[in-house]
């Protein structure tokens, strides 16, 4: 190699540095002021022409579709609009860039539902300093008070804890080996039922919690651990699994492996429409969910008060939620901030398992 | 990537054909001998492991990282890598699965068939690229991985398949048994057969091995490696779709989620099972037992109340072994042909 | 002819000056750069056309903020790469350090002790690597995938399933402030500074030459008196060590840090080494292609993420860029084998 040609190179790369570094400076010179949307109160007392940015944990996820679709029909009575923003993975990086802009778009409200309990927090907080309403749903954030922000409870965690244990018991005898199918081991809804589960599992002394596997809501993933389950404890009597994906793969080998489904009693958490076929062929006797829809609508209700004004993190603050009437927020209690619940779980079962379209 | 060659090629004699032949057979052995390893242990402390129940779900949780893993060799045996395979199996599934929804007379067999189209397309399409364009396959299928998954989040579109949708004689080849075989692993033994019977016997696919382990020698053979490298990656892609068909007959419900990050499993079972990853060598059968040894892991651990925290850890570590067996092997080989030639000589 | 799929080094050359055209190397490398600042200013353009406050000092503090880490890792394997091998661990070392550096802070360590013990991991697991494929001669995209799922599974051990946070405010600010008096993130200010180094030593030193050497022909390189075994491992080290410091940033920025952190983020750096114009082969490529590389993505992400567009396209955009950047530099090469058949006659169809 000559030395010219090493000059020249060298003179290449540092003319090429100082391009990038020229553009750099270009993409951060200019500036832009927003402007506010100065709505008019309805007669709710919510604000016209809102904007609120829903962030599911993925924008694939069904259970979290019904959610947003939810939360769009909550708007649309409101005059506002819902702008629907994530990624295609479960992970807080891939939910940050629809924060910022959430920011950017000067949005009025965000409804998240978190990758990460704490990983979104220095996000949502530089938002929340910009003037917009922090609401979470389906899994909380847990950023203590920065930001302060309104968790919109699907139900009462203690209640979907004790009340699948409950479910287990009653279908069993209240005795025999019990397992539990989960998520993803880091998810905080799944890990606060399950804390739950287990105090409620210490009133039935004959019922014994032998394990507790992730299947990371992957079909694939979770049907091997629940093979291994069934392979590692031949006097499993009963599974529960909170979770759509992990019930619904569960129930789908139950129902083809008959000799099996006969020993072993699933329930926990699931979709009607997924698990229809599986209560009619007598695999399933009953799960439980609250309607996603439902809950997307209560959060949408709640962020839009919230960012008129007309409902506070107070406790006992209360706004009205559309069809679903009037809400009260709840003092926060155990690691939860201020909270709204929608309400108990419904029950489904052979009887009444058709009646719902989600 | 330039391969940081393992041991130098000695002369393609038949001498050393017999004793990479033997060591092969070795290898596929002592992949069955880990298998049993694992499963007697487990079964030590935890009794209750060792059913007939048990070991068909080792057969049926493989099946399709194996079925995945035959294609996979075939790509990688000619210095090619196939990173796609799991978009595809989740694009298929799901076009699938939204054929039945709205078709409820559609033909079950079309199913499987549509599957496979699916899948030969896309695999089409990465060895038409990867032969034309001399891009190397590592780029083109890495891409292909996005592009395949985007389109498939584009037609999903936050939809689900539910179980209602598929027919039930699609679904039964997930469980159905034959003799206590269930028919998944009846399907794939059947695929594995038949292709590492004709990888062995037919010219064309021998080429393969000749393309992998020296593509200038083989093209100065007259090897017409271009057609040959875009036929391996045309049947990968078509085991990725018919994949997507077993997968959704296994879990009778799809959505966006379906083969996300079978990619890498596949490859450490196809490695695991002594596919030599810069081409050559390696057989469809060690392919199969990698992915069976894998699965057996995984399932060992939840049986002998291992946490499944340990999973990954112990998935990487044995893969690490496994190419680090492999080399010393090689090494073994090449050491032991010096000194037979040295004999030789001498004589 | 028949087309070589080869990734043999001998091969790659011969590949390599058919595709130069009789041109110096340089001037190809100048012609790739320049696409590349061609694309970024169609970028920025398409961005302030579609979105008013693009070209905004808060947005680029978010670019700079969400690339920081990205663009850090992408640096040691834009050198490795350079010399033939690859690096997919570089994500799970990420979250190995992170985890690590959470782990033992969470157990009373101060936090620069539990920095400091996560570098010392990223060195450890860049030595593995390095052992691995530089002195037992392994393959290297083998061996990293491997450790990707080693690492990974490690993190899963240590802190699954708990998330660490609780970090000092005074350090974890650096995930909502820029620097003081610019708006830049300091994981890209550090990026910024690295890059000059990386730059320099790549283009402008006797190692940079040597590593460009073992990328072009390794036999000849070490022939010639250039350590190739020991530049690979120290290479390898060098990653594992600005993972580890990624994973530190990444922790600070996100102010907690859980096993899983950065999944997957492994295809996102070796799609922008690829896009900056270094060859998969080795033995070509610049830093400044990689930063202009980081620079598109980052600001094209954002754009979309801002029109409101799905975020599936956005895979197909990544992958369509990945497949073009890559496209580009050989379409002289496939021009003239097509010429080369047209005149020798029609060839039997692949």
């Amino acid at each position: 190699m000559t030395i010219s040609r090493t000059a020249r190179r060298r003179a290449t790369a540092i003319l090429s540095l100082s391009v990038a570094g020229v553009m750099l400076a270009a993409c951060g010179s200019s500036s832009n002021a927003g402007s506010d949307p100065t709505g008019k109160p309805t007669a709710t007392g919510v604000k016209k022409g809102l904007t609120v940015y829903f962030i599911p944990k993925d924008t694939q996820n069904p259970y979290e579709v019904l959610a947003d679709q939810g939360g769009k029909k909550a708007l649309e009575e409101l005059g506002g609009k819902v702008v629907v923003s994530s990624g295609t993975a479960d992970t807080a990086a891939a939910q940050i860039p629809s924060i910022q802009t959430a920011i950017q778009k000067h949005a009025d409200a965000i409804v998240i539902a978190g990758n990460d309990p704490s990983a979104l927090c220095p996000s949502l907080n530089q938002a929340s300093a910009a003037g917009i309403k922090i609401v979470s749903f389906d899994s909380d954030i847990s950023c203590g008070t920065s930001p302060n922000h309104l968790f919109i409870n699907q139900a009462d965690t203690a209640d979907v804890g004790t009340s699948e244990v409950d479910l287990l018991a009653k279908q069993i005898g209240s005795t025999g080996q019990v397992a539990i199918l989960s998520a993803a081991a880091s998810a905080t809804n799944q890990n606060a039922w399950i804390g739950f589960m287990k105090k409620q599992l210490t009133k039935y002394p004959n019922m014994k919690l032998v394990s507790t596997v992730y299947g990371n809501d992957d079909p694939a993933t979770s049907l091997t651990v629940l093979q291994g389950l069934l392979s590692a404890y031949p006097n499993l009597k009963g599974i529960i699994s909170p979770t759509t994906v992990g019930i619904s793969t569960a129930a789908q080998y139950l129902s083809n492996h008959k000799d099996v489904a006969k020993k072993v009693t699933l329930t926990g958490l699931g979709l009607p429409s997924q698990m229809k076929s599986y209560v009619k062929d007598g695999t399933v006797k009953s799960f439980e969910l609250w309607n996603p829809n439902q809950l997307g609508y209560l959060a949408g209700y709640a962020a839009a008060s919230l960012a008129s004004g007309s409902a506070s993190l107070q406790t006992g603050s209360t706004f009205k939620a559309g069809t679903l009437g009037s809400y009260k927020v709840l003092a926060p209690a155990s690691g939860v901030g201020p909270s709204v619940v929608l309400g108990p779980p419904t029950v489904f079962d052979a009887s009444n398992v058709d009646k719902f379209n989600f | 990537m330039t391969a940081q060659l393992t041991a130098p090629a000695p002369a393609p004699d038949t001498e050393r054909f017999a004793r990479g032949a033997a060591l092969l057979r070795a290898r596929e052995l002592g992949i069955g001998v880990a298998i049993v390893l694992v499963f007697v242990a487990t079964t030590i402390s935890n009794h209750a492991f060792a059913n007939a129940h048990s070991i068909q779900q080792l057969l049926t949780g493989a099946a399709l990282i194996a079925l995945l893993g035959v294609g996979e060799t075939m790509v990688i045996v000619t210095r090619n890598v196939d990173l796609s395979v799991g978009s595809v199996v989740g694009l298929s599934a799901y076009i699938v699965g939204d054929v039945f929804k709205h078709h409820s007379g559609f033909p079950v067999l079309l199913g499987y068939v549509l599957g496979i189209v699916i899948g030969a397309v896309i695999g089409s399409i990465n060895g038409l690229i990867t032969v034309v364009t001399r891009v190397p396959s590592l780029v083109v299928t890495l891409a292909m991985l996005y592009i395949v998954r985007g389109v498939d989040g584009v037609i999903v579109n936050g939809k689900t398949i539910d179980p209602a949708a598929i027919p039930k004689s699609f679904t039964e080849v997930g469980y159905r048994t034959f003799l206590g075989v269930p028919w998944l692993a009846i399907i794939v033994a059947v695929v594995v057969a038949v292709v590492g019977y004709a990888m062995r016997s037919f010219r064309a696919s021998r080429d393969l091995y000749a393309i992998g382990s020296n593509p200038e020698a083989a093209s100065l053979a007259g090897i017409p490696a271009g057609r040959r490298v875009f036929t391996a990656f045309l049947i990968s892609g078509a085991l990725a779709g018919f994949a997507g068909s077993l997968f959704l007959a296994l879990h009778a419900q799809i959505d966006v989620t379906g083969g996300n990050g079978y990619e890498l499993t596949v490859v450490s079972a196809v490695v695991v099972g002594g596919v030599a990853i810069f081409g050559g060598s390696g057989t469809v059968l060690g392919a199969a037992l990698g992915a069976l040894l894998l699965n057996t892991i995984n399932q060992a651990l939840v049986a002998a109340k291992i946490s499944s925290f340990w999973n990954e850890a112990i998935a990487g570590g044995l893969l690490l072994a496994a190419i680090a067996f492999d080399r010393w092997l090689g090494l073994r080989v090449a050491r032991s042909l010096q000194s037979a030639q040295g004999a030789h000589r001498d004589a | 002819m028949t087309p070589d799929i080869t990734t043999k080094p001998s091969e790659t050359v011969s590949y390599r000056g058919a595709d130069d055209g009789g041109q110096p190397l340089w001037r190809k490398l100048v012609r790739w750069e320049t696409a590349l600042v061609f694309v970024l200013i169609a970028v920025l353009i398409f961005g302030s056309a579609k979105e008013s406050g693009f070209l905004d000092g808060t947005n680029f503090f978010y670019i700079s903020l969400n690339m920081g880490e990205i663009a850090i890792m992408a640096l040691p394997l834009t050198l490795i790469v350079m010399t033939g091998e690859i690096d997919l661990s570089v994500a799970s070392m990420l979250g190995l350090s992170g985890t690590v550096m959470g782990s033992l802070f969470h157990d009373g360590w101060s936090v620069w002790a539990a920095m400091a013990a996560a570098l010392l991991v990223g060195a450890a697991g860049g030595a593995l690597n390095g052992l691995l494929v530089a002195k037992m001669g392994l393959p290297s995209i083998a061996v990293t995938i491997g450790t990707l799922t080693l690492f990974r599974g490690l993190a899963e051990i240590v802190l699954a399933p708990r998330t660490i946070t609780g970090f000092p405010i005074s350090l974890t600010k650096i995930g909502v402030v820029p620097v003081q008096g610019t708006k830049i993130a300091w994981s890209a200010l550090i990026f910024l500074v690295l890059a000059i180094i990386f730059g320099v030593v790549l283009h402008a030193t006797a190692l940079g030459r040597s590593i460009v050497a073992i990328g072009l022909q390794p036999e000849a390189a070490r022939f010639s008196g250039v350590r190739v075994d020991r530049i690979k491992f120290g290479l390898y080290v060098v990653s594992g060590v600005f993972c580890a410091l990624a994973g530190i940033l990444f922790t600070l920025k996100n102010s907690s840090v859980s096993y899983d952190a950065g999944t997957g983020l492994e295809l996102n750096v070796v799609a922008i080494v690829l896009l900056g114009g270094v060859s998969i082969f080795g033995g070509r490529g610049t830093v400044i292609g990689v930063v202009l590389a980081v620079v598109i993505v980052g600001c094209l992400q954002q754009a979309l993420t801002q029109m409101g567009v799905q975020p599936e396209v956005q895979n197909i955009v990544t992958g369509s860029l990945l497949l073009v950047s890559v496209l580009v530099p050989n379409s002289g090469e496939l021009v003239r084998r097509i010429r080369a058949r047209r005149r020798r006659g029609p060839v039997p169809a692949a």
